[in-house]
């Protein structure tokens, strides 16, 4: 066949080729100029009746400012917890390529620490938990750092005895830890029992703020949490973007048997990482279970958020994952107060689809490197 | 390995199938009720899922944590066509057969939608996008009441020919051995197909199959959907068994529960699923029989620390599984039979990870 008679097929598929792959793009595009639109101007509120049809609990943002806020600054600081929690999974990730199943239970076995320690500080137990006001802010801190350096330890021992020797066998480092997982997730329920309990928040924190803006009080330890996650988050990137350790764990990222090979303890660096990979899991489990709280199948949300979080913003990198956090948080927030009244239960589906989309165009994550 | 003795293998290997098959053909005449309606029942219809995580592990080299989600969607499917009366769900009422035909015609959509989302990813990555599938699905199920809410279905009828599986248990022991056979077979022969060598081609070197033109998402996404469908079969098979259906039959635990069977078994050999299943549910339901271990504080409650730790030692000491210790302990004795020297692990395990990068 000449050039000629080809020419117009290889248009034809050409156009097709472009077709393929705009459409995807042109598509996501739609979805997300229509939910700005929707929240911000279209989405009419319920009445006083209930909700009907599309009417949605709060109506748009330029009908109801205040909850628009409301939920921006919800969604906002529950990715301050997603941040703390995901940091710790993604710098184990980044660096030793371990995937940590057990980060999940590491978070509720944190938070189980933080509450028992908090009511032997406190004193007094009773059946419902504490009340804030019985709580100092001491009382509250001391017993959460406790929780992260004991899930540390525990990060480091499982690393040092579990991990260490399998290092490169992706899979069975991710079966070890799913097994670690099973196992603690099963004693947790034999010693913390079945119920969901909370963290106490220290009393002087637990009040609501005026935020100045469009009349709006919000709950002071919710903007605490935010204010704390980026603190971790500054300090973990000082951390690794000023000091020697962070130096060698920023070059093993990238070849660790380089790293290796130029002299440096690699294993020291490794088992650093872990312990503060696992540090942030514990300290995100006091947090959480103040925030949230705790009971079986805790561990596997986190778990789910702390993937979600990892997946979307690229594996390993600390800056995807204060991107993935934040829009685990305002997707999630958003979808439940903003779908139609009757059908805010659909919120999870959206979790997906930002997982779908973003995997859809970058299957690596927003800022994700191939190994 | 001698030609003689490769042949001597594959003829104890058949024989032992066989041997197996019978014994469970004759299930009803051997075993007592119990026995056919609570464990071997459940047996092949948990050997069916972790063939299908079995197959994806060992040709597509995709462990997928999904296939438990996918079960459950397509029993989900079958609950809401076909009850009446649930405070719950969408209580269709439809034919048996229908609800049938629509759960797994459902989750295997679902599975082909979830395999090419994923299917630009491999190994640890895949692990972790396919628990975010299983997590979001169980809460999927667990928020949304049109469909299910936390009390799940109920009262799940299953097809005339099946009856009440409580006053009939050897007809659903059979479907259910006959499903097992079915989908062993069907696996058996996919992986000798021309899809099912480009499949393990994809799974040795992705690279050099993209690079001879074969497209390689394409494969793992077709890969991911067949096994979805034969989730789809367990699901079926696990309603009708269970008559009930609820968020926490496929949440994080049932999840890894599968991915247990599947691990105890051998993720790199077929036969490891129903092996794998059988140890899980024999422990499951006999751990309180076993002296000693109410002494150590481990009583059946506490299930789930005994097979973590079972799971520990196997992914510790054994990445193939039960299966990898059968294949070594038959090399071992082939070599006594050769009358060589047994050398030290001539052969070792194939490893469960991708090496070191």
């Amino acid at each position: 066949m000449s050039a000629v008679e080809t020419a117009p097929e290889v248009r034809k598929q050409i156009a097709l080729a472009r077709l393929a792959r705009y459409t995807p793009w042109a598509l996501s595009g739609a979805a997300v100029v229509f939910a700005v639109l929707w929240i911000g101007f279209l989405a009419p509120a319920c009445g006083a009746n209930g909700c009907v049809g599309t009417q949605t609990n709060f109506g748009s943002a330029v009908h109801d400012p205040q909850d628009f806020l409301a939920t921006l600054l919800d969604g906002v600081t529950a990715a301050g917890v997603y941040f703390v929690v995901a940091s710790g999974f993604t710098l184990i990730f980044g660096l030793m390529r371990v995937v940590n199943m057990a980060h999940g239970a590491f978070f509720l076995l944190g938070g189980y620490i933080t509450l028992k320690l908090q009511r032997a500080f406190v004193g007094e137990d009773s059946a419902f938990g504490l009340l804030s006001s019985q709580v100092h802010f001491w009382q509250w801190l001391v017993p959460s750092l406790i929780a992260a350096v004991c899930i540390a330890i525990l990060g480091l021992g499982t690393q040092q005895i579990f991990l260490r020797w399998n290092q490169g066998q992706e899979l069975r480092q991710a079966l070890i830890t799913i097994a670690i997982a099973i196992i603690l997730a099963d004693q947790m329920v034999a010693h913390f029992g079945a119920f969901a309990e909370d963290i106490a928040w220290p009393g002087i924190l637990d009040r609501r703020v005026n935020v100045h803006v469009a009349g709006v009080h919000y709950t002071l330890t919710r903007l605490i949490i935010l204010a704390v996650a980026v603190g971790i988050g500054v300090a973990l990137w000082l951390w690794l973007k000023k000091t020697p350790t962070g130096m060698v764990i920023r070059a093993g990222v990238d070849d660790r048997q380089m790293v290796s090979a130029l002299g440096v303890n690699i294993q020291l660096t490794f088992a650093i990482a872990f312990a503060v990979g696992s540090a942030l899991a514990g300290f995100g489990g006091a947090l959480g279970g103040s925030f949230a709280s705790l009971g079986p199948g805790v561990d596997g949300n986190w778990l789910l958020y702390a993937l979600v979080v990892v997946i979307i913003g690229g594996m390993g990198s600390l800056a995807g994952a204060a991107v993935g956090a934040l829009l685990l948080g305002l997707v999630s927030n958003f979808s439940s107060a903003y779908l139609p009244g009757n059908y805010t239960f659909y919120s999870i589906i959206f979790t997906f689809v930002l997982l779908a989309i973003v995997l859809a165009f970058r299957p690596l994550g927003l800022f994700g490197r191939p190994a | 390995m001698s030609p003689a003795s490769h042949e001597l293998k594959r003829a104890f290997e058949t024989a032992a199938g066989l041997g197996v098959l019978i014994v469970a053909a004759l299930g009803p005449l051997i075993f007592s009720t119990y026995w056919i309606s609570f464990i071997l029942t459940q047996v092949f219809l948990l050997g069916v899922a972790a063939a299908s995580l079995i197959f994806l592990s060992a040709y597509g080299g995709m462990v997928s944590l999904t296939q438990v989600a996918l079960y459950g969607i397509a029993g989900f499917v079958l609950g809401n066509v076909v009850t009446t009366g649930n405070s719950k769900g969408l209580n269709l009422g439809w034919d048996p057969w229908l609800g049938v035909l629509l759960g797994i015609a459902i989750a295997t959509a679902v599975a082909f939608v979830f395999g090419a989302l994923a299917s630009r990813s491999a190994g640890i990555y895949f692990l972790m996008i396919t628990l975010t599938y299983a997590v979001i699905a169980n809460l999927f199920f667990g928020q949304v009441t049109t469909f299910s809410g936390f009390g799940g279905i109920s009262g799940i009828r299953t097809p005339r020919f099946i009856g009440e599986v409580d006053s009939h248990p050897n007809r659903l022991y059979y479907v259910s051995l006959v499903v097992a056979v079915v989908v062993y077979a069907a696996i058996r022969y996919l992986v000798r197909t021309p899809f099912g060598i480009t499949l393990q081609g994809v799974r040795d070197d992705p690279v050099r199959m993209s690079s001879l033109g074969y497209n390689v998402p394409l494969h793992r996404m077709i890969a991911f959907g067949f096994a979805g469908f034969i989730a789809s079969l367990a699901g079926v098979l696990f309603v009708w068994w269970n008559g009930h259906i609820d968020p926490a039959s496929i949440d994080l635990s049932a999840t890894i529960d599968l991915l247990v069977i599947a691990v105890i078994g051998g993720l790199y050999r077929l036969e490891g699923a129903w092996l794998g299943a059988f140890v899980f549910v024999l422990i499951n339901n006999y751990i309180r029989s076993v002296p000693g271990l109410g002494h150590l504080g481990i009583s059946e409650e506490r299930f789930h620390t005994v097979i973590g730790l079972i799971f520990l030692i196997i992914v510790l000491l054994s990445p193939g599984g039960l299966m990898g210790i059968l294949g070594r302990a038959s090399e071992f004795v082939e070599r006594l039979l050769a009358g060589r020297r047994v050398a030290t692990a001539a052969t070792s395990p194939r490893s469960t990870g991708s090496g070191p990068d």
